[in-house]
């Protein structure tokens, strides 16, 4: 984007303040707080989507050559999806939800309204940068604010692409694409605002939270972290093969937060779950996996570089048991897999984030569990395939993860009444479906009375019978009450 | 609660003087079953020797002083996280025996509760025991009573895209959690939080306020006694301990204070990507229309004001707002309700909390004695500096940039704004940072509502004051510079918890569609697949669906 920065004024702090000065107008005029408003720009987007399918998925294929099964799935279907979602549901979202209340307000009523928030940010990532861009915003519209959209400028076609569709269908006044980089996402960092939700990786999401903490901002951190599978003996070796395939390769060729990281499975099985990979991936990906189309692309060479880093680590070259091809030039890297890699080797100890995926040997399953919670971070997933429901109610019981999900892997993503969000180093605060409504909304308690029921009771002068009275009626026993009543 | 930061960090801090000189022998060999205090730190309870034994051997406490440094802090947390990793905190026995002994403790010491919070603010005994005791006695209760039910986990609904599967979400416990809390309820504002952190399964560190000294030392002694001294645990401390609990790793931190305060411990909380609960403060303002019942109105105000620690309290109400018409009679009816509790000179009355400590009270006197306010005082305005008492105050049309409205007032002072219409008020709210609480006295349906709709706050009470908070079902908490999350009830449990999903699978129910290589035919079927309508699956499985 050189040439461009020349003829377009550059995007610094004085930029971004009077753009969110302006969305703040229109959010105090009350604009995007009418029901009429939200659902009229989650139908925009929903025409947004439709009208521009093959444009969408020509820049996906730009930025990661990615397969247009993928594209039409996860980031035009889902999208798609959850816009349809909130304009069946937005009235009933909105409605303020009563709540009980107790005798020491007797007689009232009470009501928990969802309340916008502001403006908020939205920092969008590059591996599913239209899903990540507009399913925040999705909930954030739903539930009434004014949005800046900051894509990934890794994945730069997404990205032009995204700021000229949003300008052309959603309304201009109270959302806002800001395109670029390190200096102008630090420009907006410097902002108020009343909500940030960023996706992407814990070292900029520690950034984005010290950068929230100036203005009391709340945060939402959807980041990742390393997600392993444990694969127990006596299933369905096929099935499970097919869909552990479909979470890591099927999944933007490994690039996705929810992807498999690894695997940790039994000594002695290790070897058929080997074998039923290569079978499978050979008639997914055929003889020649970098000759595939239905694999996305590395996105760009640093990311290639560092995979190829921790493929060429001494520990770990010799343990390659599949795959392993790299075409430099096309930034393409084979399914791999690698068998029993130290615990200590770099492609253990960070996110792989790509296609490498390294199984992990262990005498029996049960100590996998340990070996997840003993390992440090906690990762957005972890996936079992078991058939033993003991195995089962443990995994659920000890396992810490963001999501877990028994015998698939990464659909709990299209699950809109689960809560999509880490946990730890995996990030904070969940969204889609409901949760995403709720991410953006302020929760506010509100109380009604009447002005009868006053008790003298509540004010000075303070007797010792007022204390007795008051210790009955708050402990709920009716007979202390009529006993203090009584004055006894 | 913005007046805490300043005490906190701005304050020359009380410290503790060792109340008795004990070798470092003793302290190594035998483990007491009371607090020590050494310089500003206490722990209670049975310490484990390596916290002092590293310490230079010498005769006494005084010359060793071990302060609680980071160091110290490392090796709590990683002993609080061992506990935790054996998954003692997680039974729904340990939980539930912790609740317990909460609840027999406030039972038992009631009285010296009590006293501690006398000491520490002069707080007249029925206060002390509605906004302290029962507070914490009835959130026992509750969380005694509903644990179970919180704990179980909430089946959601899947779709067809996973068909067939089944959904919960799981509560899973944090971790090793932080509590920081105030000094205006000491006592509360510490259990509250640490109910909901046992409740959810976390092991605990409370930092009490070092302001009120006798609670916070009064805390430790008891909770040193009662609780599980491997999963709980307080820090007494100001501004050194607090920081050295600071650059620990935690699961989560739920602070209490300022908003000062608030952004350093946000800021150091975003260096170990930990969640904040952050309690805050704020101007809250109460609307007062002119077809109330002012009598009842003004005992409400009243008792969310100078019943409420004399104005010390983050919901407490900060200024009024009402019609100029309406202005003198409002005040007429709060000045003899003033009298008729607190009697003819308020001053003598025992029936109000004294400000805190003559830093606030310098801090309050300022705000009266700006130039363009102090003209508009219109009842009140005594204080005692030797008594730390200031009488209910009632200022009328003070500018909008005098200081008293610039700041959280914390304290017995009431100005009174006027508006032309009383829909003007909500322009005036908006303008200011979001207050915790707005509160709102009318008899007009239409003005309620409109008070509900635009009115932008952390909760709401109408025709009443900060009984908001007593009301379990309703999540208490700010937004904006009032804070972020929120407890109480249920609210506390999910404070401290992590909601997991899950997602449950067969092997059964397997498609071709869904993996490669990808033929023109599978983007058919996936697509209509996701659109979710049955119609059009069926059309595309039987290869009928045109696109």
């Amino acid at each position: 984007m050189g040439s461009k920065s020349e003829d377009k004024a550059v995007f610094d702090t004085e930029s971004a303040k009077q753009m969110v000065n302006k969305l703040r107008a229109s959010f105090m005029a009350g604009k995007t707080k009418t029901y009429e408003w939200r659902v009229s720009q989650l139908i925009a987007m929903l025409n947004m989507l439709e009208e521009n399918e093959l444009q969408i998925v020509s820049a996906l294929r730009d930025d990661l050559s990615k397969p247009e099964l993928e594209s039409s799935i996860y980031e035009i279907a889902m999208l798609k999806n959850s816009c349809k979602l909130a304009l069946k549901e937005m009235k009933h979202w909105m409605k303020p939800e009563k709540a009980k209340t107790s005798l020491t307000t007797f007689p009232s009523s009470a009501e928990i309204v969802s309340e916008p928030l502001g403006v908020v940010f939205v920092i969008s990532a590059w591996n599913y940068p239209f899903l990540l861009s507009l399913d925040p915003m999705v909930g954030a519209i739903a539930a009434g604010n004014a949005i800046v959209l900051k894509p990934s400028e890794l994945a730069p076609a997404s990205s032009s692409l995204l700021a000229k569709l949003v300008a052309g269908y959603l309304d201009g006044s109270c959302i806002k694409v800001v395109e670029g980089a390190v200096p102008e996402t630090s420009a907006l960092l410097e902002q108020k605002w009343d909500k940030i939700f960023y996706t992407g990786n814990g070292r900029v999401a520690r950034i984005v939270m010290a950068a929230a903490a100036k203005h009391l901002t709340p945060i939402v951190l959807e980041l990742g972290g390393k997600s392993p599978v444990i694969v127990d003996s006596g299933i369905d070796l096929k099935v499970a093969t097919r869909r552990i395939i479909a979470g890591k390769w099927g999944c933007n060729n490994g690039q996705a937060c929810v992807s498999p990281d690894y695997i940790i499975t039994a000594k002695d099985y290790a070897v058929k779950l080997v074998d039923s990979f290569k079978c499978e991936l050979q008639q997914f990906y055929g003889k020649n996996p970098l000759e595939s189309k239905d694999l996305s692309r590395i996105v760009n060479s640093n990311h290639f570089d560092r995979l190829s880093k921790l493929l060429e680590e001494d520990k770990v070259s010799s343990k390659i048991a599949h795959g392993g091809a790299r075409d430099e030039t096309n930034l393409k890297i084979a399914p791999t897999i690698l068998l029993d890699v130290p615990i200590n080797s770099l492609i253990m100890k960070e996110e792989i984030f790509g296609p490498l995926l390294p199984i992990i040997l262990v005498d029996n399953v049960e100590e996998s569990f340990d070996m997840i919670n003993s390992s440090g971070p906690k990762p957005l997933a972890a996936y079992l395939f078991t058939n033993n429901n003991k195995l089962k109610e443990k995994f659920v019981a000890e396992v810490s993860a963001g999501g877990l999900v028994v015998n698939d892997t990464t659909v709990h993503l299209a699950e809109h009444n689960l809560p999509f969000g880490g946990v730890g180093e995996s990030g904070m605060g969940s969204y889609h479906g409901k949760f995403s409504f709720d991410a953006f909304s302020h929760k506010k308690a509100v109380l009604y009375k009447g002005f009868s029921g006053d008790s003298s009771l509540r004010y000075p002068p303070y007797t010792r019978g007022k204390l007795r009275l008051l210790q009955a009626l708050l402990s709920g026993s009716i007979l202390r009450i009529i006993r203090a009543l009584l004055g006894w | 609660m913005a007046i805490v930061s300043a005490g906190l960090f701005k304050n020359p801090t009380r410290c503790f003087r060792p109340t008795s000189t004990v070798s470092v022998g003793l302290i190594c060999t035998f483990t007491y079953r009371h607090a020590y205090k050494i310089n500003r730190v206490s722990f209670s309870g049975s310490i484990p020797s390596s916290y002092y034994c590293r310490a230079t051997p010498s005769t006494t406490m005084e010359e060793v002083k071990p302060t609680f440094d980071v160091d110290k802090a490392a090796v709590l947390v990683n002993r609080l996280r061992k506990t935790f990793n054996s998954g003692k905190t997680k039974s729904y026995e340990w939980r539930i025996s912790q609740l317990e002994s909460i609840s027999k403790m406030v039972d038992e010491k009631e009285k010296e509760i009590i006293e501690a919070l006398y000491e520490d603010l002069s707080k007249p005994e029925l206060e002390a025991y509605l906004s302290e005791i029962l507070m914490v006695k009835s959130s026992c209760k509750l969380a005694l009573k509903e644990l179970k039910q919180w704990m179980m986990p909430k089946k959601a609904e899947t779709s067809l895209a996973t068909y067939p599967s089944s959904a919960e979400i799981v509560s899973e416990p944090l971790g090793v959690v932080l509590v920081i809390s105030t000094w205006n309820f000491p006592f509360s504002l510490s259990l509250e939080p640490v109910i909901g952190a046992i409740a959810a399964g976390n092991a605990v560190v409370l930092k009490p306020s070092e302001i009120a000294p006798a609670t916070s030392s009064l805390l430790s002694r008891l909770l040193g006694e009662y609780m599980d001294q491997s999963a709980v645990i307080v820090v007494e401390g100001a501004v050194a301990e607090t920081s050295a609990l600071l650059e620990q790793k935690w699961d989560k931190i739920f602070f209490t204070g300022g908003a000062r305060v608030g952004r350093i411990v946000m800021a150091a909380a975003a260096k170990n990507l930990t969640p904040v609960t952050l309690e805050l403060g704020g101007k809250c303002p109460a609307v007062v229309d002119s077809n109330v019942n002012l009598q009842i109105a003004s005992r409400r105000i009243i008792a969310g004001k100078w019943v409420c620690n004399n104005g010390q309290a983050c919901i407490g109400v900060d200024y009024i707002i009402t019609t100029k018409e309406f202005a003198p009679k409002l005040i007429e009816a709060l000045v003899s309700v003033v009298e008729e509790i607190f009697g003819k000179d308020p001053m003598e009355s025992k029936e109000r909390s004294r400000i805190i400590n003559s830093f606030h009270f310098s801090r309050l006197v300022n705000l009266l004695d700006e130039d363009k306010v102090s003209g508009k005082i219109v009842f009140g305005g005594q204080r005692d500096g030797s008594q730390l008492q200031i009488a209910p105050t009632i200022l009328l049309d003070v500018p909008e940039d005098s200081l008293i409205m610039q700041e959280e007032i914390f304290g017995p002072l009431l100005p009174i704004m006027t508006v032309e219409r009383l829909e003007d008020s909500f322009a005036m709210i908006n303008r200011k940072p979001k207050p915790l609480a707005a509160y709102l006295f009318s008899d007009d349906e239409q003005i309620k509502r409109e008070f509900v709709q635009n009115v932008y706050a952390g909760g709401m009470a109408i025709n009443d004051t900060i009984l908001q908070v007593t009301v379990p079902s309703l999540p208490f908490g700010g937004v904006g510079e009032s804070g972020m999350g929120a407890y109480h009830g249920k609210f506390s449990f999910d404070a401290f918890s992590h909601k997991k999903a899950v997602l449950y699978r067969s092997f059964a129910g397997e498609s071709p569609t869904r993996y490669p290589p990808y033929t023109p035919e599978k983007q058919k079927q996936i697509k209509v697949l996701l659109s979710g309508n049955i119609f059009k699956i069926i059309l595309a499985l039987l290869g009928w669906f045109k696109d």
